[in-house]
């Protein structure tokens, strides 16, 4: 039994790139728009709970976590069906959230109350409440499992936490409504995007200084528009794609040099975003309106403008 | 040995207490303590004519809730904040009342008073090295010609409140505007205000009728309408009647009872304000979520602006790592100093007469209608500078302290 389901998600994973299947959660409109990345265009429409904003898919492609916010908890799509199974013990107003590579721990913000809980997803069942400080939102594990890490927007903290023990390490200062952390995939460096502060800190993640800071001065925009939130790097670490928010813009940024290279015009206030396994696209939430942009990441152009529900926030890509 | 295993258990529960002390346990010196005291008049309760009274705690609430969170990041740092409530009798003078708690050391107020008080609290703290963050009055010359160096203000100005409603009449074209001024000082004060902003945004003020017919607004159904409260405006050709009746006399009497159909706004209708129960964008939903859940009733504009003054104190001192007065002001009136006030744009305070620069909401009793610096209005440093007085018309010369 454990054999076949071995062989079966080696099989998964050895299928050849190309269709999967691009899951967007619409804020206001209360439902899940899915696309098909090969037509790139919406093969259906899901209710969802009150404000569903965070979400992702188990590592299997079995199932979609979508935080309903306004219903304090974390629901679980069958993907095959796209059948609400259950809800999740999420703690109060849940809105981001990581998972280990595993895919059986939850690590969740709480943004109503300043703390971070981590819920064993088998058992429903929350394992640890870390407090943390005020308005919790972005989460991030880091590659090897060993750090978690959430950023607090009004307290403006990145704190690094224990993935073990949960104990927080350390805490570390970052501009202003720090809303998304991002580990590079070799895990040496932590991103941490400041939406009002209008930057992003790369942190070293052994260190926790803050190597560099980027600003983005987009030609004809002012510095109060540029508001980074969501951000997305390529498997090969050399790359990380920033939405700007209320600049209606993502910027390419080589992260190694951490020179932009080119900011790409996409919908109007863009928020999370997601890039098809294969990297060949990068989907971006545009909450203002309500349609997705897909950027064709080799030529870093957006080439389509796909119409979902209302207030699309994030956005997950089905790993298969 | 019995003595033995009570002290070890004693031991234990020492570890214990040791490590629920929390974030800061490791380190070992004492925390940075900050102490914040918010001045205001207690409120005799309102007469029951009045539908929409001012709620005791208005403004301390805004100040509690934001220490709370100044604690909570506190907790990461060694920096505990604790925050006193001075409610002055009627005839109590601010200047008076503070005497014992400057005599204490305390160096961060906040209050919430009327303009005179507000000067006179100024000119008693500044002796004693401590600043004083206004929260309350909304008055021009307090950040002109009598603006302090230990003075900053969290409520927004006159000026830049109805230049908000300006640009966006300015938007609208509607430009033609009658202009309705109270019989009261503020009304007065608000009145030149409003004509600064049509001047400053094209709009023009094709009449202005002061009102004379008394706080028509306050009385019921069964009150005797006065005639020509009715047809007062009759002839005027405009686009608008902005009212300036800070006492809410009138300002609700004339929308629909004028002889031409015409929109109202200024201190009725449609109105500027700092904060409102119908905005919940740029993340405000949390902030108006965590007001309700402390206190069981909605945000308003002073909570909200005692809330900001004592986020600013929390988060130079974060910066600092240090309490001194002088310190924090110079932070705040730094070229680096931003605090997210969930509306957009960062705000931060005017290095020139300590305003904090802030988007201004144009909202009607139960909607929002827009937010200003509207779409359009650029300026050199910061679009948030389109509203209010700018550097070079700045009555202010006190300078930096």
């Amino acid at each position: 039994m454990i054999a076949l389901r071995l062989a079966l998600v080696a099989c998964l994973f050895a299928s050849p790139a190309g269709a999967t299947r691009i899951y967007v959660t619409n804020e206001k409109s209360n439902d899940i728009s899915v696309i098909d990345s090969d037509t790139l265009a919406v093969t259906q429409t899901v209710k969802a709970g009150r404000r569903p904003r965070g979400v992702r898919v188990s590592p299997d492609g079995k199932w979609l976590y979508v935080c309903a916010s306004d219903e304090d908890g974390i629901q679980v799509f069958d993907t095959a069906s796209m059948k609400l199974l259950r809800t999740l013990e999420s703690g109060p107003d849940p809105e981001q959230f990581a998972m280990n590579a595993a895919g059986d721990l939850l690590y969740i913000a709480n943004e109503d109350n300043a703390q971070v809980t981590v819920l064993d997803v088998k058992k429903n069942q929350v394992i640890a409440n870390v407090p943390v400080g005020v308005e919790p939102e972005g989460m991030a594990l880091s590659p090897d499992g060993a750090v978690l890490v959430n950023t607090s927007e009004t307290t403006n903290m990145a704190h690094f936490i224990d993935a073990k023990t949960f104990a927080r390490i350390d805490n570390v200062l970052v501009d202003k409504r720090p809303r998304y952390a991002l580990f590079t995939p070799d895990g040496s460096k932590l991103w941490v995007s400041s939406e009002v502060g209008g930057t992003v800190s790369v942190i070293d993640a052994k260190t926790h200084q803050i190597v560099k800071k980027l600003r983005f001065d987009v030609p004809g925009l002012t510095r109060e528009e540029v508001q980074p939130v969501g951000m997305r790097v390529t498997g090969d670490g050399k790359t990380v794609f920033v939405a700007l928010g209320p600049a209606n813009r993502v910027a390419v940024v080589d992260a190694e040099t951490f020179e932009i290279r080119k900011y790409i015009l996409v919908g109007q206030r863009v928020w999370h975003m997601a890039l098809t396994p294969d990297e060949k696209y990068l989907f971006t939430a545009n909450g203002n309106s309500n349609d997705v942009t897909v950027i064709d990441v080799a030529a870093l152009k957006a080439i389509k403008s796909i119409p979902v529900g209302q207030a699309p926030l994030g956005v997950a890509a089905a790993p298969n | 040995m019995p003595g033995l295993s009570a002290l070890r258990r004693l031991g234990r529960a020492l570890a214990l207490a040791s490590l629920t002390l929390g974030y800061a346990a490791a380190a070992a010196e004492p925390p940075l303590t900050v102490e914040i005291v918010f001045v205001s008049h207690a409120r005799p309760p309102s007469p029951p004519y009045v539908l929409d009274p001012p709620p005791p705690g208005e403004g301390f609430d805004g100040a509690k809730l934001a220490l709370q969170e100044n604690a909570t990041t506190g907790a990461f740092l060694n920096q505990v904040f604790d925050l006193q409530n001075v409610e002055l009798g009627e005839d109590d003078k601010p200047a008076e009342a503070v005497k014992p708690l400057l005599a204490q050391g305390k160096k961060l107020f906040v209050s919430a008073l009327p303009a005179q008080e507000t000067l006179a609290l100024a000119d008693a703290l500044k002796a004693q090295g401590a600043l004083l963050f206004n929260a309350g009055a909304q008055d021009d010359f307090l950040r002109g010609a009598e603006c302090r160096p230990n003075l900053f203000h969290t409520a927004p100005s006159r000026a830049m409140l109805t230049d908000a409603l300006f640009q966006y009449l300015a938007v609208r074209r509607w430009s033609k505007i009658l202009l309705v001024p109270g019989p009261n000082a503020d009304d007065l004060a608000d009145a030149d205000a409003v004509r600064a902003a049509a001047k400053k945004f094209g709009a023009k003020i094709v009449a202005e009728k002061p009102w004379t017919f008394g706080p028509l607004a306050r009385a019921r159904s069964d009150a005797i309408t006065q005639a020509e409260a009715l047809t007062f405006a009759r002839g005027v050709e405009a686009d608008m009647i902005v009212v300036a009746d800070e006492a809410e006399d009138f300002g609700d009497y004339i929308l629909y009872r004028t002889s031409e159909p015409r929109l109202v706004a200024g201190t009725q209708g449609l109105t500027p304000v700092s904060w409102h129960p119908t905005h919940t964008a740029y993340g405000a939903e949390q902030l108006q979520n965590r007001f309700l859940r402390m206190t069981k009733r909605r945000m308003r504009p002073i909570d909200y602006q005692a809330w900001i003054a004592v986020r600013a104190i929390g988060e130079a001192v974060t910066e600092l790592r240090d309490a001194d007065p002088q310190k924090i002001a110079a932070t705040l009136q730094g070229p680096n100093f931003t605090l997210a006030i969930f509306k957009g744009a960062a705000a931060s305070f005017r290095p020139w007469d300590r305003q904090l620069r802030q988007a201004i909401l144009l909202a009607q009793p139960k909607s929002l209608i827009g937010l200003a610096p509207q779409p359009g209005f650029l300026h050199q440093r910061n679009t948030l500078d389109t509203l209010g007085v700018d550097e070079t018309e700045s009555a202010c010369k006190s300078g930096k302290p």
